[in-house]
């Protein structure tokens, strides 16, 4: 397996008009070629944040620490993604080596210009093609992905297509340049079930086919436990814990982990109540202090919870969690 | 004394679209649909967008018009006929019938304080007297949905997503109503919260002796909070039954479906489900015969041809398919 995406310390400040606020804080990660990553976590939690810092999409406004480091593995070598400045440096992450699949289809395709111009747009930007060359790889992507009919697609703007049509259009897009890493921010959430069903194996067969590594945004555990490989699960800026997508979800060890799942409603156990995680999220203004999830943790084991942030145990090799009740388990 | 809270009888809801003055085209978002919604229960309506689901709940409100068949709203005080109602009966009608919208960014002015989102109800209605009437109603309702005081002088930005549908709830159970529509309350929340959401609209109905019609797309979620539900596809009831006998036996094959999309908590699952292909189809240009036909991997030529009748066996548990005998049979033996 060769890595694709190192990121290392990265914290991420948002510079307001009431303060420095941390979005991201202090996370590590790194993501394979091939592999998908469910990145999970609640709104208001840095999931899309982190993701946008992949490719240094964040506003004006967002302030790195030194210590942040995002290293992109291309053909031609490293990239230090966050040391890009230029429009024209960027592109090799903004479309070229690494795509982004928004949550809202509606939203994220201009509504005056048709699809296919939007395509060929994009495809001119990052490769080498002429008008005929690129009308036609992006015909023959709109059909890869199941839209019937694409010449005709190619032609139509955005509002004459149903929803699961655009979300499919939307990934043929991002998909045409033949990224290395594809980012998915909730590509499913703005859809039905039945159409939540197609396109997940949609995705599940392009990264066969095409190797590539995804980082998959979601709040819904059900959709990570059908698509990721690994999953990080995210609260307040904090990676609490990661791990394979078996360990995380049979095997959680975080009690905001195991608050999700048990919030979830089970459709084999229609007896078990819903359990919800206590309180809302706090606002980013006013983090708390020691381990961020102590206000609403259920397993609060004392000071240490509010005095320490905690570090990453080790529960195996590949599971990792950020919480104190594991402290006495050896290594 | 019946039980029967809401009765709908044929029940269909079109509206003009384009066309001429000699071709008036009509869509039909409801059509012929006709269910009881008993007194103190939790009615669950399901379906893909597009189904009409919210069209139907609208219509129960009156506020979407009713182009054929009727509804009947009966609560043992009142008893209105939907469809001739009078001014007079509407205005009262609104105070017993409320709706609660999915998102909760949307359903609240950013301008008002809580207290007057809250308080709007009971003025424009005239319910209370004097402000400290109103006031003394705010409090115990937004006691009731666990807003404190402190809550009420603030705007509505400065809460979160669950804070703020329990706000939209307030508002709708601040006339006292007898009947809610919730039309996909939970959809915008994170699971955490959905959670605390559904217990609180559990626990509001309890308490209260409400009537509940949940619209949602979600139908683990369906499945925990309702007593009876309904699945709608293009405007047509096709499956109706209570939740524990739909969950156990769905008789219709876009009920199957349904259930098999919903992604499976295990790891191991995956890809084993019976995917359902294409997309709900155009509700201006809609299928032939049963409406399901174009997408029903057992659909058969008399299917195309012959529209299917919602088929009740006694039990409560109607299904509107040609085959679903014949479908379940395997199973059986």
């Amino acid at each position: 397996m060769t890595a694709l995406i190192d990121v290392e310390n990265l914290t991420l400040k948002f510079r307001t008009d009431e303060g420095l606020i941390t979005a991201v804080d202090n996370v590590s990660f790194s993501l394979n070629k091939g592999e998908v990553m469910g990145l999970v976590g609640e709104s208001g939690s840095g999931k899309s944040v982190t993701a946008k810092a992949l490719m240094h999409l964040n506003a004006r406004n967002a302030v790195y620490t030194p210590e942040s480091k995002i290293t992109l593995h291309t053909e031609s070598g490293p990239v230090d993604v966050l040391s890009l400045k230029t429009p024209r440096e960027l592109n090799i992450v903004r479309g070229g080596a690494v795509s982004m699949i928004f949550q809202e289809p509606m939203a994220s395709f201009a509504p005056a210009i048709t699809i296919g111009k939007q395509m060929v747009e994009q495809l001119q930007l990052h490769g080498d093609y002429t008008n005929e060359s690129a009308k036609r790889w992006s015909i023959e992507m709109l059909d890869r992905v199941g839209i019937s009919d694409p010449s005709k697609r190619f032609d139509q703007y955005a509002f004459e297509l149903s929803g699961g049509m655009r979300q499919r259009a939307m990934i043929a897009m991002a998909l045409s340049t033949q990224p290395k890493l594809l980012i998915a921010d909730e590509p499913t959430t703005a859809l039905d079930v039945t159409i939540q069903a197609q396109v997940i194996d949609l995705m599940k067969d392009l990264v066969a086919e095409f190797q590539m590594g995804i980082v998959f945004i979601t709040h819904d555990l059900g959709v990570v436990a059908q698509t990721a490989d690994k999953v990080n699960v995210m609260y307040l800026g904090r990676m609490i814990e990661e791990g394979p997508v078996r360990e995380v979800i049979r095997n959680s060890k975080h009690p905001y982990t195991q608050g999700l799942l048990a919030a979830l409603p089970k459709l084999d156990d229609l007896d078990s109540p819903l359990t919800p995680v206590p309180g809302d999220i706090p606002s980013p203004l006013e983090r708390p202090s020691g381990c961020v999830f102590h206000t609403r943790c259920s397993k609060v084991v004392g000071d240490v919870c509010r005095i320490t942030d905690p570090r990453d145990r080790k529960i195996d090799a590949t599971h990792k969690v950020a919480c104190h009740i594991y402290d006495e388990v050896p290594a | 004394m019946s039980d029967v809270l809401i009765c709908a009888k044929g029940l269909s809801v079109g509206f003009p679209i384009g066309g001429g003055l000699f071709n008036k085209q009509v869509l039909k978002a409801v059509d012929n649909v006709s269910l009881d919604i008993k007194k103190g229960s939790f009615f669950g309506l399901v379906g893909e967008s597009g189904s009409g689901k919210t069209t139907l709940g609208r219509a129960l409100l009156k506020a979407a018009p009713i182009t054929a068949g009727g509804a009947h709203y009966s609560d043992g005080e009142v008893d209105y006929d939907l469809e001739k109602i009078t001014n007079d009966q509407l205005k009262d009608y609104r105070k017993r019938a409320q709706l609660i919208f999915q998102d909760p960014y949307a359903a609240l002015s950013p301008r008002m304080t809580v207290r007057d989102i809250i308080a709007e109800p009971l003025e424009v209605m005239r319910l209370t007297k004097n402000r400290q009437e109103t006031d003394a109603r705010v409090r115990e309702i937004a006691a009731k949905c666990r807003l404190n005081l402190e809550h009420l002088r603030r705007f509505p930005h400065a809460f979160s997503g669950g804070q703020r549908q329990r706000i939209s709830i307030a508002r709708a159970l601040v006339s006292a109503p007898k009947f809610i529509v919730a039309d996909e309350s939970v959809a915008a929340l994170d699971v955490s919260i959905q959670a605390d959401v559904l217990n609180l609209l559990k626990q509001i109905q309890s308490d209260m002796g409400l009537t509940f019609m949940f619209i949602s797309h979600d139908l683990s979620v369906v499945a925990h909070t309702c007593d009876h539900v309904a699945v709608m596809y293009l405007g047509r009831l096709v499956e109706s039954a209570p939740t524990r006998k739909l969950f156990a036996a769905p008789r219709h094959p876009y009920t199957k479906a349904l259930f098999s999309a919903i992604p499976s908590l295990d790891p191991d699952d995956r890809g084993s489900a019976q995917k359902l292909t294409g997309e709900i189809p155009s509700p201006t240009n809609q299928p032939s015969g049963c409406k399901f036909h174009t997408r029903c991997p057992f659909a058969i030529d008399h299917c195309k041809q012959v529209e299917p009748k919602l088929e009740t066996d006694g039990t409560g548990h109607d299904v509107a398919c040609h085959r679903w005998k014949e479908l379940m049979a395997p199973q059986a033996a």
